[in-house]
């Protein structure tokens, strides 16, 4: 158990009032998550969970004042969401149903990753589904040919334990279920796909199973902050620009052969290897430079022009997307370039980047290529003019003077605000890109 | 020192101004901007603290909408308040880590920008014991509310600069049946770019941080 203290909100302050609970007695809570408020003359706090578990017991009544360090309440670290009856809590809160005890709160997968394991997972679920289950319980499901999303757990979290699984095979048994080899169809949770067929053959429809709480048909979960703050500024973006994309092959074959060459060295000199992206910063930098106005934003009814060349560069996260930024890309070459994207991606993805390293960038890039993408249509980042979106660079046939040739190609995009860019001067944009990677001097890094 | 980005955004609904402030909140806790201070001024508006009673609001629903005033509960401390056009609206968003971690103290602090920045315009304000906010001869020209996150501060303080004092019938404010002022009706004529200025400038100073004008405020971090 864990207890949770009235916080020192200040050297002055000995005592807060506890102004609101976020959280019922039985509640699961997260480390972090908010879990009371407190108000100090004038100032309301929300003040966070010290620990994960479950909400075991609140001391401290909503509108009383306390001592700073008084215990306000307990929390279980091991305890199981439960129906809010035992512990100090109002009547009116017992109406509301306890969460499912099949625990949801696992890292959940994407909803892509769930289809693609939900699938292979009708004989034995996964789990993502169930949480963590020993290999003693998966071996007892398989002799005993049932499904383990029948079992109720009741271990750490809702886990399904050997008791839990010796119990559910009692009661089979007392009630004349199904023996081992003829399972009974089961029911399905809404989200999970049939029953293999070979589950199916002899067990007739009216066997019941035993009783276990109703799956829940849909899971609410917040918005992470960065999910919430992506949201906002992607319908933003859309609101605010008059996005259109235009896309050109791009002969990448001699960029191809550079990087082939110097690969080996480069990864061994500097440590990182050298991938398309660098190549494609260069180039845009010498096409903003050609072009400035797709270097420039809109404020108002006046055009700004930047004088820097400050690139963003789309970085995925778990669960979000951030742009840090390459300043004055023009003056990196290749090999700097790559140095700084690897750099920021990695600091990015361990949370390590400085606030001014995600501001004032004045044109982005994505590369959804490495994901396999052809070719996309991205969200221009406000307040720029325009992204460029990097497609899969690959070998293709290639008519070259009548003949067919296998060539590296990418289908890369410019998404322009048309407010601002027109189409010829987007296309004119695209063919400074096209002719720097193309024409690329062998030379050059 | 410490940055602190300001911006004064001007006329700005309250809705809008609080979304603002939740978004700036969230890429604060994230530490991916520095301290922030917005300035603007809201629509008619009257606002009611989680911890305020709604009989301190003295108008029904149908002579607020007749006199043109919106209603909104909302987070902050304090109890009820109007905010309008001639009013200097501010709201801090600070990591109180990496200031002093004490509420009371920040609280204090607020008070101190507002009586320094008076003082630039002639006008002697000070504190009085057990009512937060700044008063001039027991009559309040400035209201503190304030919440905290995980130590990060939003809502702020409104400084009644040439509001029409009015629209404070409609409330008890903040509880208190004390008279409001304005700082036109203590004879000062200074223009609002003047007085927020003044307030930048002494906010710097209290809070030791290197004021710099936001290049955009709702800059985004993605």
């Amino acid at each position: 158990m864990i207890d949770v203290v009235m916080p020192q909100m200040g050297e002055s302050i000995v005592e807060g009032t506890l102004t609101k609970w976020l959280k019922k007695a039985g509640d699961r809570v997260e480390r972090d998550e908010p879990l009371f408020e407190i108000s100090t003359d004038k100032v309301d706090t929300e003040i966070p969970s010290p620990s994960a578990g479950v909400l075991a017991e609140i001391l401290v009544e909503e509108g009383k004042t306390v001592a700073v360090n008084t215990v306000v309440a307990r929390i279980d670290e091991k305890g199981e969401a439960r129906p809010a009856a035992a512990a100090v809590t109002r009547a009116a809160e017992a109406v509301k149903p306890a969460p499912p005890a099949v625990p949801t709160v696992q890292a959940q997968p994407a909803p892509a990753e769930t289809a693609a394991t939900a699938t292979e997972s009708a004989a034995e679920p996964s789990e993502a589904e169930l949480g963590p289950l020993s290999p003693l319980v998966r071996k007892m499901a398989r002799e005993h040919n049932l499904d383990l999303r029948e079992v109720r757990g009741t271990g750490a979290g809702g886990r399904i334990t050997k008791q839990d699984v010796e119990a559910y095979l009692a009661a089979r048994a007392a009630r004349g279920g199904a023996v081992p080899p003829a399972p009974a169809p089961q029911p399905v949770p809404a989200t999970a796909p049939p029953p293999a067929p070979e589950a199916m053959p002899t067990a007739p429809a009216a066997e019941v199973p035993v009783a276990r709480p109703e799956a829940p048909k849909t899971r609410i979960e917040p918005m992470s902050i960065m999910r919430a703050k992506i949201a906002e500024h992607m319908v933003m973006s859309k609101r605010t620009s008059a996005h259109v994309t235009t896309v050109h092959r791009i002969d990448m074959t001699a960029v191809a052969r550079l990087r082939e060459r110097f690969k080996e060295e480069v990864k061994a000199r500097y440590g990182y290897s050298l991938t398309f992206l660098p190549f494609f910063v260069r180039a845009a930098c010498e096409a903003l430079r050609a072009f400035p106005i797709v270097n420039a934003s809109i404020e108002g009814s006046n055009i700004i022009y930047h004088n820097e060349i400050n690139i963003g560069i789309a970085v995925a996260l778990e669960g979000g997307l951030i742009v840090p930024v390459i300043r004055r890309a023009d003056e990196l070459n290749v090999l700097g370039l790559q140095r700084a994207i690897v750099d920021l991606a990695s600091r990015a993805r361990s949370r390590q980047l400085k606030p001014d390293e995600v501001h004032g960038g004045t044109f982005s890039i994505t590369n959804f290529g490495s994901n396999g993408s052809l070719f996309g249509t991205p969200v221009i980042n406000q307040p720029q003019v325009a992204i460029l979106g990097i497609g899969v660079v690959e070998k293709a046939p290639v008519v070259i003077n009548d003949a067919i040739a296998i060539r590296h190609v990418s289908l890369t995009g410019l998404t322009f605000d048309h407010r601002l860019i027109d189409g010829a001067l987007a296309d004119q944009f695209m063919q400074k890109v096209k002719s720097v990677l193309e024409g690329w001097s062998e030379q050059v890094l | 020192m410490l940055k602190c980005e300001f911006s004064d955004l001007g006329r700005m609904s309250y809705s809008a101004a609080f979304e603002l402030q939740h978004l700036l909140v969230g890429q604060r806790k994230q530490e991916l901007i520095p301290d922030q201070f917005l300035i603007v001024e809201h629509p008619h508006v009257i606002t009611l603290g989680r911890n305020g009673k709604p009989e301190h609001l003295l108008a029904g629903e149908e002579a607020l909408r007749r006199a043109g005033i919106e209603f909104h509960l909302t987070d902050r401390g304090g109890d009820i308040t109007y905010h309008g056009p001639g009013q200097v609206v501010g709201y801090p968003i600070l990591d109180l880590r990496h200031w002093r971690r004490d509420v009371a103290a920040y609280v204090r602090a607020i008070e101190q920008v507002l009586i320094d920045a008076l003082q630039e315009f002639g006008i002697t304000a000070g504190r009085l014991e057990g009512a937060t906010g700044v008063w001039v001869d027991g009559r309040k020209v400035a209201a503190i509310g304030v919440h905290i996150s995980r130590w990060i501060t939003y809502h702020g303080f409104a400084l009644n600069l040439n509001t029409d004092l009015s629209y404070f019938q409609y409330i008890i404010p903040c509880g208190l049946t004390r008279p409001v002022t304005s700082m036109e009706q203590l004879g000062c004529r200074a223009s609002r770019a003047e007085v927020v200025a003044a307030i930048v400038r002494c906010f710097g100073r209290v809070f030791e941080r290197e004021m710099v004008q936001a290049e955009r405020c709702k800059q985004e971090a993605i």
